[in-house]
């Protein structure tokens, strides 16, 4: 199939950016959406032009590299499928495709399609784990974890923290992505002696970055490629508005 | 180059506590004045980063992807063996360390099997500790799942994610290292030399893949966390940034390289569609649990799968191998598919594909069985091939998925060169020639959580380092050393791009040392990626500038690496004459085309030494001794 592409070029972080046009000539259904950008790359460096970067690694939908937004929905709005898994099948000769970085006040642009999501690292380190001391674990059969507890915290675990769910909502929000590791670590029996301090503490190093704030879009659960609910915004709220009434503290200070 | 494996005497069951009980601890308040560098934040990088953080070393981590949570362990889908006999089906850490043993088709080392079955318990107490979500019963105690070259169920999982929740568990305590001040995290930040100083490893040289600056770190050691080298094969299961550049350039520093041939195809991963190709997609090797496996009796039966009756079907696993069935171990079963492509009865477009069909399972469990085993695997295959496995068998082929080989290491995780320790995949030691299923993620936790902590404790507390600095010449040489290569690739200004190159190497690869080599294919292989790689050298084209974010430059980099690793693939699996596991010679097999093994003259490790530029690397042997196993030749039938 023949295709246009309209794909958002920015030589760094400071360059203002714009969209280039390229047009592909022979594009196969069987190719995934990345392996077609490869192809326009191989063309470019042929040219002598530098090739679209863009972030990927695994291409199978679990590492959380890939992203971008595509015809205004980040990764390409096929349901529970991340960039890298999306297929050409999906489109007919002649489409145009508008391609472009994750925009959000809190992941600025690095180059091309290549955005900065540290903001989320910085997130986890402020409190999303178990402090477990390595070695000192009891036999693991010795906490027992009822089925549907486990599954639901499966649920919410396999956020591959891409951050679609930001690129996705009008307010830039980072709620469902700190909402199902909250979730995620507070369904189950070990994640308990830190739930509250766990939920001001993530909850306070969000505010601290340039997210906004959640107004009930509901579009992060409609593009996240794991297609986790927004179920876990709720169960955020429920941990962090305990913790805060029951006079929970972050790092010394009250919250 | 003398290799001492290091490994304490006594009983194989008693060995790891002997060497536990020798070492000597680093005092509390000595801790943070070592400091630790830590390559790769995989399971072996983030577990032993996080561990060694938490005992009060000052740790600094690096990784190539933008956050530590993407390393490719992520990927690794079916599970994690333990030998903790919950099902109480006579499981136990010898019947671990045994089936590990026979499956690496003995060519590991005994003790540290052995070790490595012992922990494994651990393993699962900690990740569970951590928060990960294995699978449970409805009574809420863990559940297993059997894997191939095992006759027992001691597989841990987590749908078909394990992988990434191991390392997400990892990693979130990596994270809380972080927090507490004692990890330094470089994100986005490759590692490409190893500075050795007076003989042990003493730092390495970055770039950082942001601004292209390119920065030197020192340490009282170096820990290599940094996976395996499949990409060398162009198209495998790997990631598309997983290198072996941190590895080659140890090696070319001095530590020895092990069983570079030893690579394993995986039986089960999608089947390639076209020359665009960019990666191949494993299938979890799970799936062998509940599908069979088969092909039509008749070479060139193109008749779709539903309308080749039960008769005119070979189940040829359970057939040639009764007692494992669809269960035999990986090298054997992606044997078997090439003998069957290669007699014409493969299916599919090109005809390099067998089916695993899962028709039977859904009769006998129930269609909602197999969505709670295997929903997410199943979703894959259907988003990349638009075939629904609840209708249509899967097609699977074998691809190159993980490697064996890898620096040389003694007991105590250490290189050749004193300092420099290498985790998980990146070294030799634990499979032998052959892994089984849901043995690597084992390895590269008990290797980072409860090896490492022990072992490098020994290293510090025996050794008087003098301080180092980056002002030292042996730096600033490893330094210009980097510019220069990196200038090189830029200047040469030619006209094939990396990829050309790559996809070229990877045929080369495969065709003359993949699942089947012969020594006159090699000769071959070699001569061919030699010319390949000074056409490279000369021709290649790298678009962009040294300082800025530029993924073809970082590309070009570790093909470069990947031509000079390459033949020394190929010229291990020329060496070794015989086959064994992963490493199949055409010339080396029984009349049944059973890998026969030649244990009078190959029971060793081949350790390769660089000997400089265009030198042939010297051949150094580590010989392998049985005293707990009895050699026999594998048998699966």
């Amino acid at each position: 199939m023949r295709l246009t592409l309209h794909v958002w070029r920015q030589k760094g972080p400071n360059d203002k950016g714009r969209f280039a046009t390229y047009e592909l000539a022979d594009v196969s259904s069987h190719m995934s959406f990345l392996e077609m950008l490869d192809v326009l790359n191989q063309d470019l460096i042929g040219r002598n032009e530098e090739p679209i970067v863009f972030e990927h690694d695994c291409r199978e939908g679990i590492c959380g590299c890939c992203g971008m937004v595509i015809n205004g929905v980040p990764h390409g709005g096929q349901r529970g499928t991340t960039v890298c898994q999306l297929h050409m099948r999906h489109y007919k000769d002649g489409d145009e495709i508008v391609i472009e970085p994750w925009r959000a006040k809190a992941f600025p642009v690095l180059k091309d399609l290549i955005v900065d999501r540290s903001a989320f690292d910085r997130i986890v380190q402020a409190g999303g784990f178990i402090s477990a001391r390595i070695g000192s674990a009891p036999d693991a059969n010795g906490m027992l974890v009822p089925k549907d507890s486990a599954e639901l915290a499966m649920d919410f675990a396999e956020c591959i923290g891409c951050g679609a769910c930001v690129a996705g909502c009008p307010n830039g929000s980072a709620m469902l992505f700190v909402g199902a590791k909250i979730s995620h670590l507070g369904m189950l029996p070990q994640g308990q002696p830190e739930r509250e301090a766990r939920a001001l503490a993530m909850v306070e190093a969000m505010e601290d970055e340039a997210f906004g704030a959640c107004t009930n879009y509901r579009a992060c659960e409609a593009v996240c490629p794991k297609e986790i609910s927004i179920t876990a915004i709720a169960k955020m709220n429920k941990d962090w508005r305990r913790a805060f009434l029951s006079g929970g503290r972050v790092s010394g200070k009250r919250a | 180059m003398k290799l001492e494996s290091r490994v304490p005497s006594g009983p194989v069951a008693e060995k790891w506590q002997r060497r536990r009980d020798e070492i000597k601890p680093v005092n509390p308040a000595n801790k943070r004045k070592f400091s630790v560098i830590v390559v790769g934040t995989g399971l072996a990088g983030a577990s032993a980063a996080a561990t060694l953080g938490e005992m009060g070393f000052r740790v600094k981590a690096f990784c190539y992807q933008d956050s530590a949570r993407r390393a490719h362990s992520i990927a690794a889908q079916g599970g994690i063996n333990a030998a903790k006999n919950y099902q109480n089906d006579n499981d136990s850490v010898y019947r671990l360390f045994l089936d590990t043993v026979k499956g690496g088709d003995f060519r590991a080392r005994e003790a540290n099997v052995h070790r490595l079955a012992e922990v494994s318990m651990a393993i699962i107490d900690q990740a569970v500790a951590s928060g990960v979500p294995f699978a449970r019963e409805y009574s809420g105690y863990l559940a297993n799942r059997s894997f191939g070259g095992a006759l027992v169920s001691r597989t841990f999982y987590a749908r078909g994610a394990t992988g990434q929740q191991l390392l997400l568990g990892a990693y979130s305590s990596l994270a809380a290292q972080v927090a507490a001040g004692t990890i330094e995290l470089h994100p986005r930040c490759e590692m490409l030399d190893l500075v050795v100083v007076d003989g042990a490893a003493r730092g390495i040289v970055t770039r950082d893949l942001v601004t292209g600056k390119v920065e030197c770190w020192v340490g009282d050691a170096v820990l290599l966390c940094t996976g395996g080298y499949a990409n060398v094969f162009y198209l495998s299961t790997n990631a598309k940034g997983c290198n072996a550049t941190a590895i080659w350039r140890a090696y070319r520093r001095g530590a020895g390289f092990a069983n570079p041939c030893y690579t394993q195809i995986h039986p089960t991963c999608i089947p390639q569609t076209g020359d665009y190709q960019s990666k191949l997609t494993l299938m979890s090797e799970s799936l062998r649990n509940d599908g069979r496996i088969w092909v039509p009796k008749t070479p060139g039966d193109n008749r779709p799968p539903d309308q080749i009756p039960e008769a005119e079907r070979d189940y040829y696993l359970e057939r040639m191998y009764p007692s494992y069935g669809n269960l035999a171990p990986r090298d054997i079963s992606s044997r078997a598919a090439k003998r069957m492509c290669d007699e014409g009865r493969g299916v599919g477009p090109g005809g390099r594909g067998v089916y695993l069909d899962f028709a039977e399972s859904i009769q006998r469990l129930g269609r909602a069985v197999l969505v709670d085993r295997y929903f997410n695997l199943f979703e894959m295959y259907e988003r990349i091939t638009g075939e629904d496995p609840f209708k249509v068998p899967m097609r699977i082929y074998p691809a190159p998925h993980y490697v064996m080989g890898g620096l040389w290491v003694d007991y105590n995780l250490m290189s050749t060169i004193p300092g420099l320790f290498v985790l998980g995949e990146a070294n030799f030691s634990d499979h032998g020639a052959n892994r089984l299923g849901a043995s690597a993620l084992m390895q590269g936790l008990a290797d980072g959580y409860f090896v490492i902590p022990y072992t490098l404790a020994g290293y510090l507390t025996s050794t008087k380092l003098k301080p180092a600095s980056t002002g030292q010449q042996e730096f600033r040489d490893a330094t210009a050393e980097v510019e220069e290569r990196t200038k090189r690739l830029l200047a040469a200004r030619g006209k094939r791009s990396v990829d050309a190159f790559h996809r070229d190497l990877g045929k080369i690869m495969w065709e003359k040392c993949g699942m089947a080599r012969t020594a006159e294919g090699l000769r071959e292989g070699i001569e061919a990626i030699r010319a390949l790689r000074e056409e490279f050298l000369r021709d290649v084209r790298v678009v962009g500038e040294g300082n800025d974010l530029n993924p073809e430059l970082e590309k070009a980099g570790r093909v470069a690496d990947f031509f000079e690793l390459g033949e020394l693939v190929c010229l291990d699996a020329l060496t070794r004459n015989e086959s064994c596991g992963g490493h199949f010679r055409e010339e080396y097999q029984t009349a049944e085309g059973e890998a026969k093994r030649d244990d009078q003259n190959f029971c060793h490790v081949t350790v390769w030494e660089y000997a400089g530029e265009g030198k042939p690397p010297v051949e150094n042997r580590e010989p392998l001794e049985f005293e707990t196993v009895k050699l026999a030749t594998r048998s699966y039938k």
